[in-house]
């Protein structure tokens, strides 16, 4: 192994060219200054000026996900390092893995109360899935290359690298990357155990009314698992739904895809999920967003788990059999297990559940009454989805968080992985802008749309100066309903429609703000003028902010009120006097 | 409102059995609530965790904070490095839950980057648990004697003493230690600190780091 000498900042970017790093995303500050002057000196690395820092880390989560590689994120101490959390509790929700890189006062300044010193790895321990303080500079390389792998590796996640000052400075040898597993111990099981795939494949073959409900794991563990699946799910003929983060590991116009469940998933997804007999999770968590009701979740079942992550079997749903493994790993035994066998699951069986299944598509659950007077948020978005459709695999979607978000899950078909990028587990508003800048910056000839809410999109609204400054043609499409409407719905389920805070009061007029930005801002008021904003919006070689106004009204359907099961759902409004949600749902999130 | 109809599906279409009522009544915290994972008439069980882990900065907080968020229980905790180097450590932890909690505190416990293994001992076999605590009594008059002779029927050894107290120090399984201090308590205030459970398997066979 090689050591040189160098200073610490310089070994920062010495070990982000070493670890294939293009992009970083940061806003400096007194205690990173030492690395900003070494990034001044090179031209390996990119360094992107974010405007907020919790947009740099949702930028290198757009990127990550919609590259499979590593999201690396600069900031300065205390107040840099404190506005990173959101962003990083987001990657840790989602698995998404990143390195963030925190300044730090200088060693003998630390405890002091100095000024802009934080606990950084006392902050960030809960929200991150490992983090560093790098005391002395002769560790740092060896840190930097750990760091990397263990973002990447088992179930990936976030991983701060708090830096003081002194560190930076400091004049120490480099260590070169030496091989893959750069951590002593920290080894997750990633292939799986042969008994248990074979104990899978005689489930599934036994199975009458099987179903396969995959997620974000799936993605995450790289293209090669969703064509495992694609490839699993066709070869058997099972009905197959998604998660919200695992839209895409199944392409969306296959007629096996019974669309995404949960909360607000399909009513064939739903239902499916409630009367299968054999139940195929991959990659996914059954997180309450799933699940509804739990002690009536899927109750006549038989579930297989594949999951990188032994804490998520049998967390919140027992399952018969649990297999830890990468979802790719699995998949290819599974294919081949299953190849091997002479035996095929019962065919009257499947057919008959066919039948069921198109019953329940037959109820066409995502309809919606369109209207000529008013812009129908599920028709601006199926409008979206239809006019970028000849793009293909170049359209990337990124989402904020609210009934738009639920609406875009369901209207915008997905053929491929990496594809949708929005924050699933935390529900960041403000996570969308960001991360299509990342996106963007991952794709540079990509299609890069923010499905946003007038609410969600003033969270880091100041991100469109990015946008600008690097000419990042993201397109912002703001269904704009006067409303946090996602709050505004559940108040009129839950709290008699009384729409306590909900409204969005002084609004900015969009278009001006856009051009403020020096950025081109289009409106479309009635349904006619949709489809021109929409064509300019795709025909303009730049960045577009988009201020569609919808039906303030509207809400998202179907939906299984918190505290229900997946056979309760609800397809359309419920009449004044009655009440969706009992006192026992009302507690829940 | 578009059309006010209601239309509350689950309602005899499909063939699946369940519920196909909406959810309205029921109290809160019921099993099958989003978050109660726990079946309420699970039996609770007290088990002892050995976890062996890298000896770097943060570790302890890192598993306290794990317990803490995620509102486990410890009911004691001990740690101290147990290599020559002093490059890893061992924590023994004794928590309660249901099944279903033990099995997800082992899990959570190893996925934290620094942990190498965790033993459930309550659950791998046969083991060894021991405390140690060091007991101050006031005693004066009749109850010198009286304390002396609890201490020799317990084993405790005397650690200090005074004209007016004791120090006991006393080890052993933790009801053992319990009880000794119940009966020193008896006898006039007591002051107690306590090491914690330390515990390890039984038989030749020795934990790989
Ligand atoms: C940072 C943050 N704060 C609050 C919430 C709670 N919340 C969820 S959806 C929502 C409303 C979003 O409104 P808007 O962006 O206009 O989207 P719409 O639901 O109207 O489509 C709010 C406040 C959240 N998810 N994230």
């Amino acid at each position: 192994m090689s050591a040189t000498s160098m200073t610490g900042a310089e070994m920062v970017i010495k070990s982000l060219v070493d670890q294939d790093v293009e992009v970083v995303f940061g806003y400096p500050g007194g205690a990173v200054l030492p690395i900003y002057d070494a990034l001044f000196k090179q031209n390996r690395i990119r360094h992107i000026l974010v405007r907020h820092e919790q947009g740099a880390v949702h930028a290198a989560e757009g990127y990550a996900r919609a590259t499979g590689k590593p999201g690396v994120v600069l900031v300065t101490s205390g107040p840099g390092a404190t506005n990173a959390v959101t962003g990083l509790t987001d990657a840790l929700m989602d698995s998404i893995p990143l390195v963030c890189l925190t300044g730090q006062v200088p060693t003998h300044l630390i405890g002091n109360d100095a000024f802009q010193e934080c606990d950084t790895t006392g902050i960030t321990r809960p929200c991150t899935k490992h983090n560093y303080l790098v005391k002395d500079v002769n560790r740092l390389a060896k840190t930097m290359h750990e760091a990397f792998y263990v973002a990447t590796s088992g179930r990936p996640g976030p991983v701060v690298i708090d830096i003081p000052k002194d560190v930076q400075f400091a004049q120490g040898d480099y260590q070169a990357p030496n091989g893959k597993q750069a951590h002593k111990t920290y080894r997750p099981q990633v292939k799986p155990d042969r008994d248990r795939i074979e104990a899978a494949v005689d489930m599934l073959l036994e199975a009458k009314r099987p179903i396969v409900y995959a997620g974000g794991g799936v993605v995450n563990s790289g293209p090669a698992a969703s064509q495992l699946l694609t490839e699993f799910v066709k070869m058997t003929n099972f009905p197959c739904t998604l998660t919200l983060m695992g839209l895409g590991a199944f392409p969306a116009r296959e007629p096996q895809f019974l669309g995404m469940l949960g909360m607000h998933g399909t009513y064939e997804a739903n239902w499916a999920m409630h009367d299968c007999d054999v139940m195929l999770c991959v990659g996914a968590r059954f997180d309450d967003r799933i699940t509804g009701k739990l002690d009536e979740f899927s109750p006549g079942s038989r579930k297989i788990h594949i999951d990188i992550d032994p804490s998520s079997i049998n967390k919140n749903v027992p399952v018969e059999l649990p297999i830890v493994a990468d979802c790719g790993f699995a998949l290819e035994d599974l294919i081949k297990v299953f190849r091997a066998r002479h035996t095929r699951p019962d065919e009257d069986a499947l057919a008959a559940w066919w039948a069921q299944i198109d019953e329940w598509r037959a109820k066409q659950c995502l309809s919606f009454e369109n209207s000529r007077e008013i812009i129908k948020p599920q028709h601006a978005i199926k409008r979206l989805y239809e006019m970028t459709r000849d793009r293909g695999d170049e359209v990337y979607i990124t989402t904020e968080v609210g009934q738009h978000q639920m609406w875009a899950a369901q209207h915008f078909d997905f053929q491929k992985p990496n594809r949708w990028m929005t924050s699933g587990g935390l529900g960041t508003m403000g996570y969308g802008l960001p991360a299509a800048i990342g996106v963007q910056l991952g794709h540079p000839n990509g299609l890069v749309i923010d499905i946003a809410g007038e609410a969600s999109i003033l969270m880091n609204i100041q991100e469109l100066s990015t946008a600008v400054q690097y000419r990042l043609p993201v397109k912002v499409f703001i269904l704009n309903n006067k409303y946090m409407g996602m709050v505004r719905q559940w108040q009129e389920l839950l709290h008699g429609g009384r729409y306590s805070e909900s409204y969005s009061e002084a609004l900015p007029d969009f278009v001006k703000l856009a051009e403020a930005y020096g950025l081109k801002g289009l409106r479309a008021e009635t349904p006619d003028e949709l489809e021109g904003v929409i064509a300019e919006m795709i025909a303009h070689d730049g960045p577009v902010l988009c201020d569609i106004a919808v039906d303030p009204a509207e809400n998202c359907f179907p939906m299984i009120p918190s505290g229900a099961a997946h056979n309760d759902m609800l397809l359309a409004p419920v009449p004044e006097g009655e009440e969706a949600i009992g006192a026992e749902g009302r507690v829940l999130v | 409102m578009p059309d006010g109809t209601i239309r509350k599906h689950g309602n005899g279409d499909g063939k699946g059995a369940g519920k196909r009522m909406m959810a309205k009544s029921g109290t809160v915290g019921q099993p099958g609530a989003a978050y109660t994972f726990e079946k309420q008439d699970d039996p609770v069980r007290r088990h002892t965790f050995a976890v062996i882990v890298d000896n770097e900065p943060g570790v302890l907080a890192r598993v306290i904070g794990l317990f803490a968020g995620r509102g486990y229980n410890i009911e004691s905790l001990t740690v101290s490095t147990v290599t020559e180097d002093e490059t890893v450590s061992r924590i023994n932890i004794v928590t309660t839950g249901t099944e279903m909690v033990i099995e997800q505190i082992k899990a959570q416990l190893e996925r934290l980057v620094p942990v190498h293994t965790v033993h459930d001992l309550t659950l791998e076999g046969p083991h060894v648990e021991k405390e140690l605590a060091l007991v101050k009594v006031k005693a004066k008059d009749h109850s010198r004697r009286e304390s002396l002779r609890i201490a020799d029927v317990y084993g405790a050894k005397v650690a200090d003493t005074t004209l007016e107290s004791f120090v006991f120090l006393i080890h052993g399984s933790p009801e053992k230690v319990d009880s000794f201090i119940e009966l020193m308590d008896a006898l006039g205030g007591v002051e107690v600190a306590r090491s914690g459970v330390v515990a390890i398997s039984r038989g030749a066979q020795i934990a790989p780091i």
